[in-house]
Order: C-alpha cells, then structure tokens, then sequence
C-alpha cells in the first residue's frame, strides 16, 4: 500500500546483517543452520518476504507460540457468544484459556451475556477407558444449563487425539438426539507446529459443520457484508461494525468476535466479505469465494491514514452511495484525528517501536504509530507464513529487521542494538523488556485496554501508546545494564 | 524377590503356562505374586478359580480416581497363597489400555504390593508390546527377567524375534535379561529342535519343552491349573520341572535378536517356510 521507500536514520541494510549476525553467533552450528533464514532484512520495495516461516521452533529456544487448540479455542470458536465451548481433555487447557484473550460478548449480563466454557475435565480412568461417554454426558448437562445455546462446540486437547477417542461420532449422534449443531474440532495442541494449524483446522469445521445451515431472516440488499477475522479484542467489532454501518453497509455477521452462531451460518448470503486478521480466516473467505462467489477484501483500521485508504477501497466495491457516504465520513473525522495527533505526536514523534505479534498486527499496526510520527524498526510474527510476510514487506521501513518465531534471546538482542522507545508484543515478553527499562504495551490483549479498530479505536490508541512511551515511571528506575 | 516377564504372541499360551508354572513355584513352597497386564484380565482365573478378578481399573472406573483405591479391593489370594491382580482396562477399539497398565503397577508400588515376603512377581503382558505401557513391567526397576513363550509356528517365533528386540533396547540401557524361550508345542515338526537352535541364535537357551496335553484344556473346563486339577498327572510333573528350572535359572543373557532374513533362512532349513519364488511377486493370475 505504501509507495514511497521509508529510511530510518542509522538503519542500513549492513547494519542490520551484522546485529542478525551477531544474535547468531551465540548458537550452536545446528541451531545457528536453523534460525538464520528466519531472521532478514526488510526489502521494502521487493514485496515479498525477506524470512522462512511456519515451520518447527528449534528446541532449546524461548518461543512464544501457542498450540493448535489455542488457535481453535482462543481464537477462532472461543469468541462465539451464543455457543456453549468444550475443552475436551484435561482441565488445565480449558481453565487457562478461560476468557483470557479480551474477546467481549454483548448481551444482558448472566442471561445471554455469560461465558458458557466447560471442559470435560479428564482423569486416569477417562485416558484408559476413553472419554467418549463423558462427552455424551457433558453435552447432554450442557443443554441443561443453557438452554439458550445456540450450539456447542468440541475442541479436543492432545490426550484426546493419542487414544483415539471419536468425538466426530459422538458429535453426530448427540446432535441428533440434542437437536443442536455441535461442531468437533480435532485441534489436539501437539498438531503443526504452532497456533495456525488450529486457525484451519476451525476453518474446516466451519466450513464442514455450520455454513449454509442458516438463512438471514431479513431481505437481503447490495449492501450486505460480512466482518471476518475481528475477535473484538477489547471491544474491537463494536467501533469497527459502528464505522461500516456509519458508511451505509449492513454488517450481517461477525466472525468471531461477538459472534452469533446463526448469523455466521448464514454469511454465504452476503455480497462480500471484509477480513481483518487475514492469517486466521483466509481460509473461509477463499472457501465462500469458490463455493458461493462471495469477494473478500482485505483491510486495515488502525489509525486515521490506514483507515481513510481501506475506506476508499471499499467503497471502491460498492455504488456511489457508499462511495459518497465514504467521503463525507471521512471529511467527518479527519479534523477529530488531526486533534488526536496534534495532541500526542509532538511527544511521540522520532520515537522507535518494535513489534512481535500475532496474525496481522506486527504489519497492520505499523501505520498507526506512523500516524503518531513513530517509526518501526523491527516486526515479527508468532506463526506467519510467507504470505503474511509478503503483505509486511511494503509496510515496514526499508532495511529494517524483520523476525519470524523469535526466540526471547534474538529479541532481546535486537532489543540492546536497537534501543526502542516502545515494544509491543505479550505477556511473556512484558516484563523481560520492563525489567530492561523499556516501556512496553501488550498487543495480543490491548493490554486491558482497547477498542484500537477504527476512528474510534485510535483515540485510546494513541492515548496508551503516549502514556507507556511518555509514563514518568522510566526516568525513576535505572536498569543495571 | 525376582521380578519375572512373561512376553509371547497372542494365544500363544502365556496365561496357561505362566499360572501352571507359577502353581508349580506355589507348590515347593515359594510365596509369588501374578500381575496381570492384558485388558483381558484372564491372568489369574485359573488360580482363583474365578471368571474374571476385579481389576485395578475398573475399580479406578467406579470410584472415579486411583486415590480411593485400597489394596486389598484388588489383590485376591488363590491356590498356592499366590497374591492375585489384574491391571484391566478398556475394550478393544477404545481409549488406552497402555495407560491402564502403567496405572495399576504405579499403583501397586505406591500401596506396598510388593511385599520383602515374596519370592516371586510374574507379570502377564498382553501379545503384542503395542506401545510404552505394556513395556511397563520391564522398565527400570522391575522385572529383570523375562521369558518368551513360543512354539515351532513361524509367526510365534517371528514374534519372540521381535520380543528380543524389545528387550535389547531396555537391556541396553537397564538392568533387564532375557532368561529363555519356553517352547509351548504345538506338535510341529522337530519342534524342540528348531527352537533350540533359534535359542541359540538369540544367545539364550530353551528353559523347557512343555509336551502338549488335553489334560490342560479339561483342567481350565474346571478353571484349575493342571497342578491343582490333578497333580499326580505327568503333565503336572512337566510344569513342576519348569517351575524348578526358572528357580534354578542363572542364564541371564542381552539377546542378539535374528536378522529378518536370518531368521527366514531358519525356517526354511526346518521346513517350517518354503523358498520364496521371487519371478511370481507382485504377477497377477491373467498376467502370468
């Protein structure tokens, strides 16, 4: 999207070798062999990605990635609203899982608006004689609880996938005798090699299991769309939805933040598909492509400039109507967001972040900072593959570092040569880099913060970026290093 | 105390033999314990003359965790004072029964089953070592001894070859011995010498020939060893002397398993295979 070639001063594409090569240099040959293609340079005019991805984390290093199930569970089914969600196997999974990603429901509180998680809870005796009959069971209680689920989702943890239970039968038949959609998803955490193969797996169930199955209620009109790939991370989906709606589209369903069972049955209907988190839900928009010829765009909400193009481009899809609509929104919060920047870009501006995120922050999110005068200096995913890093060639600035599943120890390098003045990346990285002195958001959760989509979003955004990066707290401790 | 392993292929006639020598151990005086690791649970029927023992697991099963579980709910005394329990387990086609076994011996261990008094443990592991659970018995710290029950049929010693195996790699790296091949006849030609000789090249010995007799089959009718059944019967005398055999046994030996096609050549040499025509592999009928 970007045209222009952006430089950092003292970034050259030597220098950023030479700290590549000395991260290397701490490890064996083998693992040395290892990482070296996954850590580049950025070739911002190329386009195309300067690291491998999606393959193995090499042991012995601190990696940050999840595991399938939390790609099925934390991702893709957890948001769901309406739905009951199964952690089949042991309790751990399911308790530490439990409403940790940010995704906020709408609803009245404790009636619809109620986190309806369950697990299965394994014991000794479930492992050796297997867990099929408790599941049937659990279903079965489920219902009974909530009567108001709309339907239940199985998502299996490892214990499940070694002995060979058949939660794909059991699903079938107490869908049958329950009279309500229930989904298995084989999504056993040992699966692929990190939190993506879990983002496909779902899509797959999806596809395989809800899909078609329901029909909007409404009369269809051109303006139909669906909002693929927001989990309404801190209220995401409503500031992103209030915008689309705001240009005139009819946002029919949500996937999956806030999501509602039926309306996302029913998104063949729509007359196009906008995707947010492009690695997570690439797979369904090319499934509703060729199977109901739906068009997918993607887009991007993170602060004023990112968001006035996507809008352009949208409307680009649509009739005059929305393309006027466009306009005048546009005319509309251009002066808001010029008082948000004049406000913080005079104590933002020159100032350097580093990103290690998930599915499409570490290249989405770089605008935002740019729109507070803050430039990216290195970016990074948990779990990309080569076409997320294609998409974050033209984003990042020319020559910078770019790194796929780091290790805590490359992080931390880059972190020493580069002297950021802001990370953004998770909890397990937090308090490395605070304990260094350097202020740090987390990005995977906006950091008990949020919404950070849309005019809305950025606002709070550029409020919490300004108050880690500027927080009086820094110039009172002094790192030992 | 000597912890034994009884490895074989399936229907080979583990149980049979095990119980008929560990009644054979009972009857000169020494003091075993049976565990019986097959989900099965047809390791002690005969000595307790019961259709099937309680197991572990299944009592795991009804009062939800191994915790509440108390010894004596599990362990059966039979004939001979021999201490009897079944690990259990699922069904075929149905969760782990590797897990099942590895529960009930931990079990075992942490409730003291295993007792200074005994002279003897024998532990029945199903036919096939099909994962990391039915290896269990013979992980560090348990059974050091192991026999393999076979017979002159090509797929019983296909499978105590590949037993061999098994034990090689956690001999390697414990404790645990191959103590010999006891040869359950089927009434194959020169049976005992074809075993003796595939003894020889796993570097251990056939312990005993056990003839085969009816009076074993009408003894189970009963759910008896033959020792108990009718121990003045000449097969009783040939489980007695196995039973003395493996008491005396100090041939403990790291197995050198057969090659696969040194162990066809084996074969051929008694009959037992027929020289393989490599021209009509993979030929179909109107081909040929």
């Amino acid at each position: 999207m970007s045209d222009k070639i952006k430089n950092i001063d003292g970034i050259t594409k030597e220098s950023t070798q030479a700290m590549i090569d000395d991260a290397l240099a701490a490890y064996p040959e083998k693992g040395k062999k290892k990482r070296a293609p996954h850590l580049g340079v950025n070739d911002q005019g190329s386009g195309s990605a300067c690291v491998k991805s999606n393959k193995k984390t090499v042991p012995g290093v601190m990696s940050a990635r999840g595991c399938a199930y939390a790609g099925a569970k934390g991702v893709v089914w957890g948001p769901i609203r309406d739905m009951v969600h199964v952690s089949h196997g042991p309790v751990g999974c399911g308790w530490y899982s439990w409403g940790t990603r940010r995704n906020l429901v709408s609803g009245i509180n404790g009636v619809t608006q109620f986190a309806m998680q369950f697990t299965s809870d394994f014991q000794e005796k479930d492992i050796v004689y297997g867990g099929d009959k408790k599941l049937k069971t659990l279903l079965e209680e489920a219902v009974g609880l909530f009567p108001l689920a709309k339907g239940i989702s199985v998502l299996s943890e490892c214990p499940v996938g070694l002995i060979g239970d058949d939660i794909n039968s059991v699903a079938k038949q107490s869908s049958k005798e329950l009279d309500l959609p229930i989904i298995p998803c084989n999504c056993e955490g040992f699966r692929g090699v990190s939190q993506s193969l879990g983002h496909h797996i779902s899509n797959d169930t999806i596809r395989d299991y809800i899909i078609e199955t329901r029909e909007f209620a409404e009369p269809s009109s051109p303006y139909d769309i669906a909002l693929i790939g927001d989990y309404n991370i801190g209220g995401d989906v409503w500031s992103a939805k209030a915008l689309l709606e705001e240009i005139g589209l009819n946002v029919k369903s949500v996937w999956t933040g806030d999501g509602e069972l039926e309306k996302i049955a029913a998104t063949h209907q729509v007359k196009l598909n906008l995707i947010h988190c492009y690695r997570s839900m690439n797979y369904m928009c090319k499934v509703m492509e060729e199977k109901y010829g739906i068009p997918w765009l993607e887009f991007n909400f993170f602060g004023p400039t990112k968001i006035r193009q996507s809008l352009r481009a949208i409307a680009e899809r649509f009739d005059d109507t929305i393309k006027e609509n466009v306009e005048r929104v546009i005319a509309k919060y251009d002066p808001i967001m010029q008082a948000i920047i004049d406000e913080y870009k005079p104590r933002l501006d020159g100032k350097k972040v580093m990103l290690l995120v998930g599915g499409l922050r570490p290249r989405h999110t770089i605008g935002a900072y740019e729109d507070l005068g803050m430039e990216c200096v290195g970016s990074g995913y948990e779990f990309a593959h080569t076409d997320d890093y294609d998409r974050t060639a033209s984003e990042m600035p020319d020559a910078t570092v770019v790194y796929d599943d780091p290790s805590e120890y490359e992080f931390e390098k880059f972190a020493h040569a580069l002297k950021p003045d802001l990370i953004g990346s998770g909890i397990k990285e937090k308090y490395v880099f605070q304990k260094m002195g350097i202020p740090f958001r987390q990005m995977h959760s906006w950091d008990y913060s949020g919404p950070y989509h849309a005019y809305q979003g950025f606002e709070i955004f550029a409020r919490d970026v300004d108050m880690a990066v500027n927080s009086p707290t820094w110039k009172l401790v002094k790192a030992p290093f | 105390m000597r912890q034994i392993a009884i490895y074989g292929k399936g229907g080979i006639g583990k149980s049979t033999t095990t119980q008929n020598t560990v009644a054979g151990l009972a009857s000169i005086g020494k003091k075993v314990m049976i565990v019986g690791c097959d989900p099965k649970a047809d390791s002690t029927r005969l000595i307790l003359h019961a259709k099937a023992q309680n197991t572990v697991m299944d009592l795991v099963r009804e009062l939800g965790t191994v915790e509440d579980l108390e010894l004596e709910e599990v362990m059966k005394v039979g004939y001979g004072e021999v201490k009897c329990v079944e690990s259990g387990g699922p069904e075929p086609g149905v969760g782990c029964a590797g897990r099942g076994v590895i529960t009930a011996i931990n079990f075992l261990e942490e409730n003291g089953a295993y007792t200074p008094d005994l002279d003897f443990v024998f532990y029945d592991v199903l036919g096939d070592v099909v994962c990391g659970g039915f290896a269990m018995p013979i992980r560090e710290g348990k059974a050091e001894e192991i026999y393999i029950v076979t017979s002159g049929e090509m797929m019983a010693m296909y499978a105590a070859n590949n037993i061999a195996k098994g034990i090689l790699k956690y001999a390697s790296s414990g404790k645990v011995r191959l103590g010999g091949l006891i040869c359950n006849s089927r009434n194959t030609d020169r049976e005992d010498e074809l075993i003796e000789a595939l003894a020889r090249k796993l570097g251990t010995q056939m312990i005993y020939f056990v003839p085969r007799d009816n009076q074993v089959q009408r003894a189970e009718l009963r759910r008896m060893t033959v020792i108990e059944y009718s121990p003045e019967h000449k097969q009783a005398q040939e489980y007695r002397t196995l039973a003395q055999k493996i008491a005396e046994n100090k041939m403990l030996v790291i197995p050198t398993p057969l090659e696969m096609e040194e162990l066809e050549e084996l074969l051929m040499e008694f009959g037992v295979m027929e020289v393989e025509d490599e021209t009509i592999v993979g030929v179909a009928e109107k081909a040929a």
